[in-house]
């Protein structure tokens, strides 16, 4: 079934992740991957505050680093995220794409490409486009589709721009969105 | 057969043809970037696939050298992570400090940014009259545009937060010409700065350094790669010489784990050990 989760997510996204990093079980079976857009500061205080938050450890991933189950990776300020296709991380510092850098669609495009049907994609609030390509690519190549109802969202643009440009699976309220993930898993609910 | 692997396929053809018509080799990038980076450019050239670029590498010179400007267009500052030049400031210098001589390698230097950054640095703590730095790149674009110096002024803003940042000791306006939409950076800089063509992936040791600079450069290869690149920094270095690297790099999963010590890790400023 999933093997991982790709989240992105921009403005209001510091609210949206405290109230679904929580939900992940100790023993929950996938890898969750999230790109926060933000300052490039340089230091890990993402990671480090939704790891207090969280079941299951949250860290930021180096390069070559094997992408494993039961693992929140953040990615780091100032640089693209990617999974290569041996499900490893790497990571790039190319121009920004949409004004960020790491940029959602650059994550989710690669993760698409490498898991295929087995990868779920998710768009939380945001100010951006960013993402938009990124959700289309985890449709177009099997993966399911989740995006955070505009309405429940801080910010409603990014939702809503990854909305009309792909024929979203699952249109979910924030409160939502957490016990979705963990049923999903445990009862192996599927998907056409 | 699926699409991935169709599209696997034909960027290895690619990287084929590169390697056989001009001698790059790409084949150990790491693939999801090089590939968006490849699928880019077919957009920008308005092709409709990665094999159209084939005949085009073979035949055309100038659609080569645009692809390989495209291979070297990376985020990068003077003084980027203020933290580590900082670092660099404070306790590498005082170690550097101990020679009547010193070399400094950049390897993958860029458009130059952190070389001048570094020689700043030097000039203020004393040390740039004794040091020669050496700025490499595989790109010859890219070093024309280092070695000119000459950077967007809109930029200053930024590189001069960074340069307060890293313990900058005077005025960073003191340090360039701003002219029109451009700021050039002052000639003295240069003086003791080689630039010069040498490829990571081919190219062999040409110095004995004392500090080996790659920042960021490392992520973009594979393992097999990595411990290449590493191994030359290895080699090069003088007994107790410092490699520093970006700061989400490491040299945990390298084959050259033992030879160096982690001297200030946040930053990524490894030594060689003394015992290997």
């Amino acid at each position: 079934m999933y093997e991982a989760i790709v989240i992105g997510v921009s403005a209001g996204g510091l609210h949206a992740l405290s109230q679904i990093i929580p939900e992940f079980p100790k023993d929950y079976p996938l890898a969750v991957i999230i790109v926060q857009h933000r300052l490039n500061d340089h230091n890990d205080f993402l990671a480090e505050y939704l790891n207090n938050l969280s079941n299951i450890k949250v860290k930021e991933p180096q390069s070559l680093e094997a992408v494993l189950p039961s693992n929140i990776y953040v990615a780091p300020a100032g640089y693209h995220l990617l999974i290569e296709r041996n499900k490893t991380f790497s990571l790039s510092v190319d121009p920004p794409v949409s004004y960020s850098i790491p940029s959602i669609d650059v994550l989710f495009q690669s993760a698409a490409m490498c898991y295929q049907m087995k990868l779920i994609g998710l768009i939380l609030t945001g100010a951006n486009s960013d993402g938009s390509e990124g959700i289309k690519a985890v449709k177009e190549y099997g993966g399911l589709t989740l995006v955070q109802e505009p309405s429940t969202a801080e910010v409603d643009f990014m939702p809503k721009s990854a909305i009309n440009n792909t024929d979203i699976d699952h249109i979910i309220p924030l409160k939502q969105i957490g016990r979705f993930l963990q049923q999903l898993e445990f009862n192996r609910v599927t998907h056409e | 057969m699926n699409k991935i692997d169709t599209l696997e396929f034909e960027v290895n053809m690619l990287l084929e043809a590169i390697l056989f018509r001009y001698g790059y080799d790409f084949r150990h990038y790491a693939r999801a970037s090089l590939q968006r980076r490849v699928l880019n450019r077919v957009q920008l050239s308005d092709l409709d696939s990665v094999s159209d670029m084939i005949p085009k590498i073979m035949h055309e010179p100038n659609f080569f050298n645009l692809f390989l400007k495209d291979m070297s267009i990376t985020v990068t500052e003077m003084f980027r992570d203020p933290f580590v030049f900082k670092q660099i400031r404070d306790s590498v210098f005082t170690q550097l400090k101990t020679y009547s001589r010193v070399n400094i390698w950049h390897a993958g230097c860029a458009t130059g940014e952190e070389v001048y950054s570094m020689a700043i640095m030097l000039k203020e703590e004393g040390l740039l009259k004794r040091t020669q730095i050496y700025a490499t790149d595989f790109n010859n674009h890219s070093l024309e545009v280092a070695a000119k110096g000459i950077y967007p002024a809109a930029k200053m803003k930024l590189f001069t937060e960074n340069y307060l940042k890293s313990g900058g000791k005077e005025s960073f306006a003191d340090y360039y010409q701003a002219k029109y939409e451009c700021a050039k950076l002052a000639e003295s800089l240069k003086e003791h700065i080689t630039f010069a063509n040498h490829n990571l992936i081919k190219d062999q040791v040409f110095a004995q350094m004392h500090l080996v600079m790659c920042r960021n450069v490392l992520i973009y290869f594979d393992q097999n790669l990595q411990n290449r690149v590493l191994d030359l920094f290895k080699q090069s270095l003088i007994h107790r010489g410092f490699l520093i690297l970006g700061d989400k790099e490491s040299l945990d999963f390298s084959s050259v784990n033992n030879a160096f010590d982690k001297y200030q890790y946040p930053e990524r400023i490894y030594r060689r050990s003394a015992y290997v």
